[in-house]
């Protein structure tokens, strides 16, 4: 198991819980348990990778909420897989006391925060690291330690927040699907920071709703989430990737704006680090036809633009890519939801598609299906070596 | 002015709306009178919260439910703002959405899904779609703004022993709407709408809406218990079943905050 934080963490995060135990409010457990089937349709492309595997998650939620306002969360999670030892793996996702003044509010302990505006790329999205094992839409994150100060009028929406402890990403292990040619040594990163983990992050955002135009614009400084994978050899001289986490200083800008039945989308990024600093850019439009023909099914359509002004140099293979989504909702009782999407490099052949369905089983059973296939990718192309990664996954959850 | 002289100005002008409503011969003229005073009678109520239990019927009559709370919030001069929280099943538990009402163009609406605590957007300028997968399209459940329909008295008929007037509402703006028109029942005593009569695009009968089960509240304010749509096309169902209405209970503008809804729950 890995990845958990330090004890001192979490007392120092119940340490600011104060005692109210007269106190009354509500309580509510909910959360799920997941089984899950993952299936490769190629053979492996590096020997001790497997064909398939099987893996079982859980993630329950404890919330409390006071008279006055305030609220504990604590959210758990575990998973553990057949296959990959570093997909067996379990995390803190939550467990913050929320400070609920009439003037501000003050978040501290492990939280979770997202900013962005697409579909296809979270390109701005900056506070938590990504849980990459789990899967590789980058939709999973792993809990941050922080303290959140939020103020909110009028005027607009100020939080700012104080990262004390550093994540670093994870990464499928030897034996793990979907990873580079080299294996990754997660347990010999490279900090560019001399306190490495303990590099206090700072990020400060102010957000408005202007017309109907929503948009936020923060700075960060701080660890770059985004490792930058360094070719080296280990102790027994054998070929590694180790994860070198730079400083940056970063400026982002998210908005989304609805006009008529069309939302536009919009994220932005200066970053400047170790390297030149560069600018990235994402954004797009999505479109949806209401009860289509009659039939009480909504379609919408999305179409987005990735670009990475390093190019061939871009920690992400979004760097000048199109993408075309289509979204169905037949509005049924079981909540069925398809979405289609199909990625297209416009400097190369490389193509992802993409298809992800679920729907309800009853009122407490729910049943997704995931499939990604890489097509034509190029050498150049930053996942060339998931050619053969495509794969189907089914996931049955239990929610409670 | 003092509270007096506002007191005095409210009576005048009800006076003279009811006058409104009885005598203007005009059917558009009386239409709208009658809207007007419905519209007069059900606002004033500051906030409410209140429980909502959905059951979704099939055309094999197999039930499906879903449970959620209401907040609404009556703002000045403009539309309602709304926080609907879904309670159950429990995959969407924590879901919260979110509208600020438009007296005209288009509401504002947000959708935050608490497994990426992540708010999103709505383009929700065509309210025909189904809200969350019942018999009620956005429209039937959005805040009925006078603006947004034009009107006619049809004609004078009881429904359930309730002497009803019965107004044809025509979507403003037929494109956003799944409907050319409505028939709307409104009991000549206390003017609630006890029935909606939805015709489709080819003017056909699609819905028809049965509202039961009226309490009043704060000696004023009446409400229903229980709203059932049938899908005349279909066969399929849908109840709204209302209950734990609170009126005047202390919400305020930062209660519909897009950045605060992950802490409705």
């Amino acid at each position: 198991m890995k990845g958990l934080i330090p004890c001192t963490l979490v007392v120092w995060a119940c340490g600011a819980i104060p005692c109210t135990a007269a106190d009354t409010g509500t309580t509510q457990i909910s959360g799920y348990v997941s089984a899950e089937a993952r299936d490769f349709f190629y053979d492996p492309s590096f020997t001790d990778q497997d064909r398939s595997n099987a893996s079982v998650a859980a993630q329950p939620e404890y919330y409390h909420r006071w008279e006055n306002g305030s609220s504990l969360t604590f959210v758990p999670f575990g998973r553990v897989d057949s296959a990959d030892r570093e997909r067996t793996h379990a995390d803190i996702r939550e467990l913050n006391y929320d400070y609920v003044h009439p003037e501000f509010e003050l978040r501290v302990g492990i939280g979770k925060v997202f900013w962005g505006a697409t579909e296809f790329v979270h390109l701005v999205d900056i506070v938590n690291q990504t849980d990459w094992v789990e899967h590789i839409d980058g939709e999973d994150k792993l809990g941050q330690p922080m303290v959140e100060f939020a103020k909110a009028g009028a005027w607009g929406k100020i939080d700012v927040f104080i990262l004390p402890y550093f994540r670093e990403r994870t990464f499928p292990g030897l034996k793990g699907r979907l990873r580079p040619s080299l294996p990754i040594d997660t347990d010999h990163p490279i900090f560019r920071s001399p306190d490495k983990n303990n590099q206090l992050d700072l990020a400060a955002r102010y957000s408005r709703t202007l017309g109907s135009c929503d948009f936020g614009v923060y700075f960060f400084k701080g660890t770059d989430r985004d490792p930058l994978l360094y070719s080296t050899t280990n102790d027994q001289g054998k070929p590694v990737l180790r994860p070198f986490y730079q400083m940056i200083d970063q400026f982002g800008l998210d908005m989304q704006w609805p006009r008529g039945n069309w939302l536009w989308k919009l994220e932005a990024l200066y970053r400047k680090g170790y390297f030149e600093g560069y600018f990235a850019t994402t954004g797009g439009v999505e479109y949806t036809l209401v009860n289509v023909a009659r039939t009480g099914t909504d379609l919408g359509l999305v179409f987005e633009y990735a670009y990475d002004e390093r190019r061939e140099l871009a920690t992400t293979p979004y760097k000048n890519d199109a993408m075309f989504g289509l979204r169905i909702s037949p509005k049924d009782a079981a909540s069925t939801q398809i979405l289609m999407g199909y990625i297209q490099d416009v400097d190369d052949s490389s193509k992802v598609a993409i298809l992800e369905a679920s729907r309800r089983l009853g009122d407490h059973w729910k049943l997704s299906l995931n499939v990604w296939t890489f097509i034509d990718l190029a050498p150049s192309n930053l996942y060339y070596s998931l050619r053969n990664d495509d794969f189907a996954r089914l996931q049955l959850a239990y929610y409670f | 002015m003092t509270q007096q002289h506002t007191r005095i100005m409210a009576v005048w002008g009800m006076v003279l709306s009811l006058a409104a409503a009885g005598r203007a011969q005009d059917p558009a003229q009386r239409g709208l009178a009658i809207a007007q005073e419905a519209e007069r009678r059900y606002h004033g109520y500051g906030d409410f919260t209140a429980s909502l239990t959905m059951i979704l019927r099939n055309g094999q009559g197999q039930e499906s439910r879903r449970t959620m709370h209401i907040q609404d919030l009556e703002v000045q001069g403009d539309g309602d703002k709304s926080l609907c929280l879904f309670d159950s099943p429990a995959d969407i538990k924590n879901t919260a959405l979110l509208t600020a009402a438009h007296k005209t163009g288009d509401d504002d609406q947000w959708l935050y899904l608490p497994a990426l605590k992540r708010v999103k957007r709505i383009a929700s300028s065509n309210k025909s779609g189904s809200f969350v997968g019942s018999e009620f399209a956005y429209e039937d459940i959005a805040s009925q703004e006078l603006e947004r329909y034009t009107y006619r008295l049809l004609r004078e008929e009881a429904v359930d022993g309730n002497d009803s007037f019965v107004v044809d509402r025509v979507p403003m703006n037929g494109r956003n709407s799944g409907y050319t028109r409505q028939e709307v029942w409104i009991d000549k005593v206390e003017y609630r709408t006890l029935k909606v009569e939805y015709y489709d695009r080819k003017n056909a009968l699609l819905k028809t809406l049965t509202v039961t089960g009226y309490t009043r509240y704060r000696d004023r304010f009446w409400r229903p218990g229980r709203m059932t749509m049938v899908n005349h096309q279909t066969g399929k169902g849908t109840d709204l079943i209302w209950s734990d209405y609170r009126f005047g209970a202390g919400l305020k503008d930062s209660d519909f905050l897009k950045d605060n809804l992950e802490r409705m729950r």
